[in-house]
């Protein structure tokens, strides 16, 4: 059967006029096929106003053909929508139907995921509710108990057991992509960066990889390409790192709670090492790496991350020898490889649930490409296979980031000017460090941004943790939280 | 039992000396800028330009940066070429009005004191209501960091508490995005009288980087009476943990 796509490989740009723009049957029918037939993932799904008219344009990712498929369909202000068919769809209907008011018909549960126009309260909307006897409702947030971001949960309770959880967002949105149009400019990486602040490093590659794919004659030389992977790693392991801590600390077991916690700051100071910042910030610049990094700094680093390496170690095997948090994290917040499939689950959650996917390794880019790669996965869907992937990526970032600064490749050029070329479309996939980051981006005639669209991992995932709560106990909910660690501002950008 | 007692043996004890010591920072670290205005040319506007969140700007007798508003990204400082914008390596930041950020020259931020009942009023510890209120993450996890066995803010008296009808004080973080004000105005409604207010972060005192976006209010200013203002983008713990301790009026050092 005959096939009309925009095929690009990541990261990949091409003249929008390359782009198909298809009659929606068609449109729909082929996604459809190549979801259902292929293995085919929703990436992203968003759409450019034209005139009175919309234009769809969806990103599909083939992990098994390491490739991004892209196509388009115009549409008024409704369309049947694609979710009946393909849960997948379901969120970025969503989006659409609040960022530009298209109607998706069919939608089974159509509302705000944002509550960013004016008639809109944050919280304030329908939810699923429960009658009868012992049912009850919980309503927790925005403000939470602990330091932590706000967003809204709603559990529907039968004594004890969670029925449905429905979460509900939008209360840190700062309207990060409007701002983005008309750029790039000098608060482009900024505001990225500041997207979701535990993954500057990632935002800033994501966003970078789209300058270097629009300006022609922009390559990034070896020695940068690996020291922005070990910047991605740097900012994986301190994640990880943090997050088995607070999985301990859920299950009050203090003692990997109180190391990790430790631990994790060690891997941000050696961030800070490189540019001064715990967070990476102004590490990843387009072109290249922003500072730089010589045999005296790499010398620093090297017994550094080996010593805190071998603590971690310790720390972890703790956690996972310890029966009591063995019987806590085993077999609660399953979620099955086919929920995790129909809902688009990305990153550690995906992997968790017995999926081969994984940007580095489906789709590489950058030195990735040039790294041996084994996927961390597991099968059990669970916390502990969330805590168990966590901890089978730690170990192989550390042997990577020590691997890359043991011999780093010579130095190459950096560009420092960049002109980006008018009417192209672009695409970069970025694994964070909780899963695919996609950014996309059009430019206008002059090559300025007219649209830039980015989805976090955390977009695909937050439903993964609602069906993570069905018919478990309403106090499994914080270490079934933490197990996926999903960002309310990266969400709601 | 033994594992846990063999592995504490061998992570051994961790905490640092700070605040009773100064802090170990990063080789790299960007701390309180300092400017040397007597050099600075009339006509030249390059720092300015270049500044993201527009922090630099031009009065009579030279430029001024705005810590409130500064990223610490240090685009300014290789741009400049006289050399005017350094950023030392000062972590304290901490200032107690909009004013005292508006940085001209050399001075050190730590002469600065809060106002006296504020100290009184303390007593001798400090219980936090934090709010993220379109904040990153970064300030939130940076604060956390404080509660981490390497920097033990309990020791020092100061804790995070669930309730705002337990705390003294709320930590806001991040710009104020319009859909969390309600939620920031009832939470500071529900801490008992008088509640400070602390503004982490540059996102907090000015809207930072997103100042200019309609979703935002722009910061705590005109919102809610700000008592202490920490700095950075985030502040990194030991800015934090030095503003919270002078804004309570101890001396460790």
């Amino acid at each position: 059967m005959s096939e009309t796509f925009l095929r690009l490989t990541n990261p990949g740009s091409a003249a929008l006029a390359d782009l198909p723009v298809l009659s929606f049957s068609e449109f729909s029918s082929q996604a459809l096929r190549v979801i259902r037939e292929r293995g085919g993932r929703v990436s992203a799904f968003f759409a450019v106003p034209q005139g009175a008219q919309f234009r769809l344009i969806l990103v599909l990712a083939l992990d098994q053909e390491g490739k991004l498929l892209l196509s388009a369909t115009d549409t008024g202000s409704e369309y049947p929508s694609l979710t009946p068919d393909c849960p997948q769809f379901h969120w970025f209907e969503r989006e659409l139907f609040e960022q530009h008011g298209i109607r998706p018909q069919g939608h089974p549960w159509l509302k705000p995921i944002r509550f960013n126009q004016s008639q809109n309260i944050p919280g304030v909307t329908d939810y699923f509710t429960m009658s009868g006897d012992a049912v009850h409702e919980v309503a927790v947030g925005p403000v939470h108990a602990g330091v932590i971001e706000p967003g809204h949960f709603r559990f529907q309770c039968l004594g004890e057991d969670v029925f449905s959880l429905e979460i509900s967002l939008g209360y840190q949105h700062r309207g990060i992509e409007k701002r983005l149009i008309g750029g790039p400019d000098k608060k482009s990486i900024h505001l990225l960066e500041t997207a979701a602040g535990d993954s500057s490093c990632s935002y800033a590659g994501a966003y970078c990889q789209i300058i270097e794919q629009l300006s022609p004659g922009c390559r990034v030389s070896d020695r940068n390409q690996a020291l922005r992977v070990v910047a991605w790693e740097l900012e994986r392991i301190a994640n990880h790192t943090g997050d088995l801590g607070a999985l301990a600390g859920d299950v009050a077991f203090r003692p990997t709670m109180a190391y990790c916690g430790r631990l994790r700051g060690d891997f941000l100071n050696m961030t800070a090492a490189l540019c001064g910042n715990r967070f990476g910030r102004g590490l990843i610049v387009p072109g290249g790496f922003g500072y730089e990094v010589d045999q005296t700094l790499c010398n620093k680093l090297l017994p550094w991350i080996e010593k805190t390496a071998y603590e971690l170690n310790n720390a972890a095997d703790l956690l996972f020898n310890a029966p009591t948090v063995l019987d806590r994290f085993e077999n609660t917040g399953t979620v099955s490889a086919e929920t995790a499939r129909e809902i688009g689950l990305v990153g550690v959650a995906a992997r968790a649930s017995g999926l081969q996917q994984d940007v580095r390794f489906c789709h590489p880019y950058g030195f990735y490409n040039q790294l041996p790669f084994p996927l961390a996965s597991n099968n059990s869907g669970d916390v502990l296979g969330r805590a168990q992937v966590r901890m089978g990526e730690l170990i192989f970032s550390m042997i990577t980031v020590a691997h890359l600064l043991e011999d780093l490749p010579l130095r190459g050029k950096t560009p420092t000017k960049y002109r980006l070329s008018g009417n192209r479309i672009a695409v970069s996939l970025v694994e964070a460090w909780r899963g695919e980051l996609c950014h996309v981006a059009l430019t206008d005639a002059s090559g300025k941004f007219s649209s830039y669209k980015v989805v976090d991992p955390s977009f695909h995932n937050w439903f993964g943790l609602a069906m993570a709560l069905r018919g478990e106990q309403i106090s499994h909910f914080p270490v079934c939280n933490k197990s996926f660690n999903l960002s309310y501002c990266g969400h709601d950008l | 039992m033994w594992s846990v007692i063999k592995a504490r043996l061998k992570q051994g004890f961790r905490t640092g000396t700070f605040p009773h010591t100064r802090p170990v920072l990063p080789d790299r670290f960007q701390g309180l800028p300092c400017l040397d205005n007597t050099r600075c040319r009339t006509d030249c506007r390059v720092c300015i330009e270049a500044c993201p969140t527009n922090a630099i700007g031009r009065e009579k007798d030279g430029i001024v940066l705005d810590s409130g508003k500064c990223l610490f990204c240090g685009k300014c400082v290789p741009l400049c070429p006289e050399g005017v914008i350094r950023f030392s390596r000062e972590h304290d930041l901490a200032a107690f009005s909009r004013q005292e950020l508006l940085r001209k020259d050399s001075s050190a931020s730590h002469e600065l004191q809060p106002r006296a009942e504020i100290r009184k009023l303390c007593g001798k510890s400090l219980k936090i209501r934090q709010v993220s209120a379109g904040g990153c993450g970064a300030c939130e996890l940076d604060f956390n960091v404080l509660n981490t066995l390497a920097w033990d803010m309990a020791r020092l008296h100061i804790q995070v508490v669930a309730s705002p009808r337990h705390a003294d004080c709320l930590l806001v973080t991040g710009p104020v995005s319009k859909n969390m004000l309600l939620a920031l105005q009832k939470t500071y409604a529900a801490v008992p009288e008088p509640c400070f207010v602390i503004a982490c972060g540059a996102c907090a005192i000015s809207g930072g980087i997103h100042a200019e976006s309609p979703e935002v209010c722009g910061g705590l200013e005109g919102i809610l009476p700000v008592d202490l203002y920490v700095p950075g983008c985030p502040p990194h713990p030991a800015t934090l943990l030095e503003a919270l301790i002078r804004f309570m009026g101890l001396k460790l050092r």
